[in-house]
């Protein structure tokens, strides 16, 4: 299991990194959830891997898992769930008002200055 | 003190959802609630500072669990003194957002604010690394919204950039904490001062991990070179009085460098050693340099002072990065000042830019209105960035050259020479918006038809200077304190014992 988990977690975060460089709004978003997908999965990994453990106290349990780390993955998930929709509409609005979705800005864009851009 | 420790953090959150939700649509409530709220802060922010001064740091358990296991907020002096440093700012800053009628181009403006102010003063409460994630989330999540306000083209494509550049930060962030969580089984900073110090040697690779990728996170808030390329670009194109308020956004950066690497990473730790502070100063020293070359060469007015405030972060790492007491004294000055500073200049910046119709420093256009003032203004701030006499720039400086006396000549070198690049590339950009303009040459040289200057916006950027005066004039028991704030870093004794560890009362 932990070869699993541990290959899991290597995989997504190479496919997400890869992505992010791809530079265009749509890979990078993806590329973002998947790294974020990597990084909940080592969290949950960071309280030591267990099966059919309780988190909480009962009488009868030959032991426990952590339940400290399951609520940080909770936490995770939530906020990267709300940055992901957060730059979802962004990168969308960003494409419909300049027409690209790439994420550099290969000209240097100025609020200030908008009438010297190509 | 106890219960008010969380009303920073409380106040805003209430205030913003109030202002969402009862007061759509009603720009004067809003404004009324919001300066109303950020005047409160300050007022909650002097009496927390005068408590932390006068008193042993203080923790307040939120949900009444003892520390270890339940989330703490912990006062002590650094903290109380970025609040105060926030409510300051944020006070000066909204009063010009409303004098210059910024917060009516958008939606949602002061609602935001107050999420922003929420962030900001829960990151520096907080004693607690995951806590720390959570509140750099809420500031950023809110940062977004300011950063976008008022929408358009380039400030939505560079948005789009700050947000990505960011979520990678945050999950770098999670990987960190979870590294520390699975070595140490905590994430409270002072219980983890404690583990980290008994640390047996074999988990030393694991905590130097978790150790730099942690120093990644705080180098991009931060804006540390390499890691320093969104904020170019997001502050040129954010709202002036936004850029403005992200002057002391990347100081959460600096701010969470002192915390971690003076209680949980002290340079005396025999697992990670000096290998942050190693770190830390060429980084430190190149942002400087990029900084300085950056004010030199800015096309436009607004990336001309991004770059300075990359210099100041540049000049604020290098004092931090010698983590002595009397270095991070120095640091503290100048983070101050540097905070204030930056924000004047982006605000005149703005104000230059609503009267000039452009920022662009490549060629002149006609005079603006009420030129004589806007100059006067320039002049000031560019003093107070460049670090010369008679503002607390020049002192700032003072301090950190006298505290990196003992090691190389290197620092001295890229300092002074810096300072020069910083002050030829503020009076090319200065002679380009306000003499050239009067050149017979310039295009409608005689016509000044930009808007005129709101008299609240003047009065704001008036307060900002106000503050860097008192701080000059005031230098000797600012420094004091500052010196007793550098002391408590590094005799966390009195920090950990307030968490009172696991017992249960």
């Amino acid at each position: 299991m932990e070869l699993l988990v541990a290959s899991a977690i290597g995989v997504m975060t190479a496919a997400g990194v890869y992505l992010i460089l791809r530079r265009r709004g749509f890979p990078v978003i993806l590329g973002l959830a998947l790294l974020s997908y990597a990084v909940n999965v080592f969290i949950f990994a960071s309280g030591r891997l267990a099966i059919g453990r309780p988190p909480v106290l009962t009488a009868a349990a030959p032991g426990y898992t952590d339940p400290l780390t399951q609520a940080l993955v909770l936490t995770a998930i939530v906020i990267s769930f709300g940055m992901t929709a957060v730059l979802v509409v962004l990168a969308l609005g960003a494409y419909l008002e300049t027409g690209s979705d790439r994420v550099d800005l290969d000209h240097d864009a100025d609020a200030d200055a908008p009438e010297d851009r190509a | 003190m106890t219960h008010w420790i969380a009303v920073p953090v409380l106040l805003p959150a209430v205030l913003a959802g109030l202002i969402v939700l009862a007061m759509r649509g009603d720009i004067v409530l809003q404004r009324v609630f919001s300066l109303f709220g950020n005047a409160a802060l300050l007022a909650v922010a002097l009496a927390l500072f005068a408590a932390a001064g006068s008193g042993p740091p203080e923790a307040y358990r939120l949900g009444n669990w003892p520390a270890p296991y339940g989330i703490v907020l912990v006062l002590d002096r650094l903290a109380a003194l970025m609040v105060l440093l926030t409510a300051a700012l944020a006070l000066a800053v909204n009063l010009y957002a409303v004098g210059s009628g910024w917060d009516r181009r958008g939606q949602h403006f002061h609602a935001l604010w107050q999420f922003q102010m929420m962030g900001l003063a829960g990151a520096f409460l907080t004693g607690d690394a995951f806590n720390l994630f959570v509140f750099f989330e809420v500031l950023l999540i809110a940062s977004y919204g300011l950063m976008i306000h008022g929408g358009g083209r380039d400030r939505l494509a560079a948005g789009v950039q700050y947000v990505a550049y960011n979520l990678v930060g945050s999950t770098l962030f999670l990987f960190a904490l979870a590294t520390i969580y699975g070595v140490t089984g905590t994430l409270n900073f002072a219980d983890l001062a404690g583990k980290v110090a008994a640390l047996p040697p074999g988990e030393a690779g694991l905590i130097r991990v978790a150790g730099v990728l942690l120093l990644l996170v705080f180098a991009i808030k931060g804006a540390l070179v390499p890691l320093q390329f969104w904020l170019p670009a997001t502050y040129a194109n954010a709202p002036g009085p936004v850029a403005a308020l992200f002057a002391v956004m990347t100081k959460v950066g600096a701010y969470a460098i002192l915390r971690t690497y003076t209680l949980v990473f002290p340079p005396a730790t025999p697992a990670t050693g000096a290998l942050f502070a190693d770190l830390l100063l060429p980084a430190a020293l190149v942002t400087l340099l990029v900084g300085a070359l950056g004010v030199l060469g800015a096309a436009s007015l607004m990336r001309l002072v991004a770059f300075a405030a990359v210099a100041s972060m540049g000049t604020l790492f290098i004092a931090i990065a010698l983590f002595t007491p009397a270095a991070t004294t120095a640091a503290l000055y100048y983070l101050v000042h540097s905070t204030l500073a930056v924000a004047v200049l982006f605000l005149v910046a703005d104000l230059v830019v609503a009267g000039r119709g452009s920022g662009d420093l490549g060629a002149a256009r006609p005079p603006v209105r009420s030129e004589g003032l806007i100059a006067a203004l320039y002049l000031a701030g560019a003093i107070a960035v460049a670090g010369l006499p008679p503002l607390s720039g020049f002192l700032a400086k003072l301090l950190v050259l006298d505290a990196v006396r003992g090691i190389a000549a290197t620092v001295w070198t890229v300092i002074l020479v810096t300072s020069l690049l910083t002050i030829v590339g503020l009076a090319v950009a200065g002679s380009t918006l306000f003499w050239k303009s009067h050149d017979p040459g310039t295009p409608g040289a005689a016509a000044a038809d930009g808007a005129a200057p709101a008299p609240l916006a003047l009065v704001a950027v008036a307060l900002l200077l106000a503050l860097l005066a008192g701080l000059t004039v005031f230098a000797g028991p600012v420094t004091a304190e500052l010196r007793a704030t550098a002391g408590s870093l590094y005799d966390p004794a009195a920090y950990i014992a307030a968490n009172t560890l696991g017992r249960v009362e």
